[in-house]
């Protein structure tokens, strides 16, 4: 099922969450809609469920207008942040309740024999007679999709999927959902702030920002091509340092870097932490070492340029390196926005 | 050193002699002022035998006064249970101008006094009232009758299944009704099957809180009810009469009755804690099943 959003704006009391949103998803695609809170994410994807009218535009499914079709007959299936399991039921009762008050009369066996199906589907075979309080948070989420998945939606629409579960667990339910998408092919939108999230699990990821699509595209697309400084350092750490643009040039002490399509003024220039390189001497910025900071893959350094601007890099885990040193900086890769 | 430990208290605040002094106040105050009159309530019911309380009872007026009790809060604990729902439905659920005024609202007549109820409802409905003339003309009687005593009850008892529910209801939030709308469920289902098995305890709770209430309002019925005996005189109301008559054996009698009832009442609500109580406990004590998918 194709869902297009036309123009789709909602305001809340004085305060405008979606402004002019309008966004095509393809017919079992799977697209996140990123970006930090407040930006209106959430509020677009309970529009395309029906939890919240908008205010002006369409939404269409497939051909049809699905603006004014209220939730129960909107045919989505719908993950809530927090699961919002009905704790009273088992797990059992909880899957199986869209099928039973459906309009579609299903037979006792049919719903026993689907509920194990999504059981399995979503490998908690055996736990249909447990409570929701029973099992933990992953299992929760699990028994959440299985519930929407029950009533055959037309689309899956998930808010924050994976926000409540700590970092491994997320991990593995994110791989997880991947499957099960590519296994049932349903078209499907996910809410997240967290970018890692977005780009490894969307086959198109929708940035947004105050209400507004900054940038949508391929994990690749917003990666390599970020269209401005907000997208830049929304996606992944990020070093700023002050320039000033001439004639499509960044000049900074170190030389200068190609900043294409970028007006001349002052600018800045975003490089990842990855895209710097360091050595005791030789050419680059000169930069004072504050502090080193050890991971399992590397170490990060946080070091001052002279003029001021706080950098931050890896080195390799064998780098002899210690607070106070001096060494060089070298930018290997950079983009340039103009300031502002 | 080990002795000097010893004699510590094991946490801060609960040295021996403050929990003994603090314990012994409560028990003391509580025996002198709760268990005391309780106590005597029985002993002088039962003073000149069990027959004479028979009697008592059995009395047309006494009996009278039972029964338009329990007819009272027959009317009035469902209404205001209803209210009670509808008002912490709408106050927790929904989004309108005038939702903080309709909480204050529902928690007026736990400020006001009963007997200003009264008084307002005689303004109202009186002959010299508001709607007194037109529904007289009607021939419709609401004060000294058995309307009159149900509403001024109702408004008396009003916030209890409200206040009870709200809370719970702000803390669950709206994310269940709407999961259960999403599958498919009609709003009448979603509060049949969602919402109400949720608030189930803290509803029965209210009930009980209000049906207490009800059985035992007396300033506001004083009013309104006109104190007609075996007619208009609900059991509080009884109990007033016949102490002023002199009867002292038939005032506790029915005063133990009323008694009887609230002590019901609150074993009621006690079992119902406990059975809610355990609940609540047992589900997280199962320790959650390990993951089973990778």
């Amino acid at each position: 099922m194709k869902i297009r959003l036309e123009n789709v704006v909602k305001t809340f009391d004085t305060f405008r969450a979606v402004h002019g949103v309008s966004l095509d998803i393809g017919s079992g695609e799977l697209v996140a809609l990123l970006g930090p809170s407040g930006s209106g994410k959430t509020t677009i994807l309970r529009m395309v469920a029906g939890l919240e009218y908008s205010d002006g535009g369409h939404i269409y499914f497939g051909d049809q207008d699905a603006t004014d079709i209220p939730v129960r007959d909107r045919g989505v299936g719908f993950v809530f942040q927090h699961y919002a399991l009905f704790p009273h039921m088992t797990i059992g009762e909880n899957i199986a309740f869209g099928m039973k008050v459906s309009k579609l009369k299903r037979s006792t066996e049919e719903i026993e024999a689907r509920v194990k199906d999504l059981l399995r589907l979503v490998k908690l075979d055996g736990l249909q007679d447990r409570f929701p309080a029973q099992i933990s948070g992953g299992q929760r989420q699990r028994v959440a999709l299985a519930r929407a998945l029950a009533v055959d939606p037309k689309v899956l629409l998930l808010d924050e999927p994976f926000g409540a579960l700590d970092a491994n667990v997320r991990r593995d339910l994110r791989r997880w959902l991947r499957e099960i998408h590519a296994e049932l092919g349903i078209t499907t939108l996910f809410v997240t702030h967290d970018q890692e999230e977005a780009l490894d699990l969307a086959d198109r990821v929708v940035i947004l920002n105050g209400g507004q699509i900054v940038q949508e595209g391929t994990p690749e697309q917003v990666c390599r091509q970020p269209n401005s400084a907000f997208v830049m350092r929304f996606l992944g750490d990020t070093n700023s340092l002050k320039t000033t643009v001439a004639n499509g040039k960044a000049q900074l002490p170190a030389g200068e870097i190609d900043a294409p399509g970028c007006p001349d003024g002052p600018a800045e220039v975003f490089v990842r932490p990855g895209d710097l390189d360091w050595a005791s001497d030789g050419a680059g910025i000169p930069a004072d070492v504050h502090q080193v900071l050890d991971r399992p893959g590397n170490r990060r350094i946080l070091a001052a340029t002279v003029q001021g601007d706080t950098l931050e890099f890896d080195v390799a885990p064998e780098t002899v390196v210690k607070a106070g040193d001096r060494g060089m900086v070298r930018i290997i890769r950079a983009k340039v926005f103009a300031a502002g | 050193m080990h002795a000097t430990r010893s004699k510590k208290p094991p946490r801060v605040g609960d040295a021996p002699a403050i929990r003994r002094t603090l314990i012994a106040i409560t028990l003391l105050l509580g025996a002198l002022l709760i268990l005391a009159p309780l106590l005597v309530i029985a002993v002088q019911a039962f003073s000149e035998g069990w027959k004479v309380f028979a009697a008592a009872i059995a009395h047309p007026d006494t009996l009278s006064a039972i029964l338009l009790t329990v007819v009272t809060a027959l009317i009035a604990v469902p209404i205001n249970t209803a209210f009670g729902v509808a008002a912490a439905w709408s106050i927790t659920k929904f989004d309108f101008p005038l939702r903080r005024l309709l909480l204050v609202v529902t928690e007026i007549p736990f400020s006001i006094s009963p007997i200003v109820a009264g008084v307002a409802y005689l303004f109202v409905y009186g002959l010299q009232g508001l709607f007194g003339p037109l529904l007289d003309a009607y021939g419709i009687k609401i004060l000294f009758a058995l309307p009159g005593i149900v509403l001024a009850s109702m408004f008396v008892t009003a916030p209890f299944v409200a206040r009870e529910l709200i809370p719970l209801m702000q803390a669950q939030g709206r994310d269940l009704e709407e999961a259960a709308t999403s599958l498919g469920a009609s709003g009448w289902r979603t509060f049949l099957s969602v919402t109400l098995p949720n608030i189930r305890w803290a509803m029965l709770y209210g009930i009980i809180l209000c049906n207490a209430r009800v059985m035992g309002e007396f300033g506001a019925v004083s009013v309104v009810s006109g104190n007609i005996r075996g007619q208009t005189n609900t059991l509080p109301l009884h109990i007033e009469l016949l102490y002023h008559d002199y009867q002292t054996t038939g005032a506790f009698a029915a005063a133990f009755i009323l008694t009887l009832l609230a002590v019901v009442t609150i074993i009621a609500k006690v079992a119902l804690e406990r059975r809610g109580a355990g609940r609540r406990r047992r589900a997280p004590i199962v320790t959650p099943a390990p993951e089973v998918a990778k």
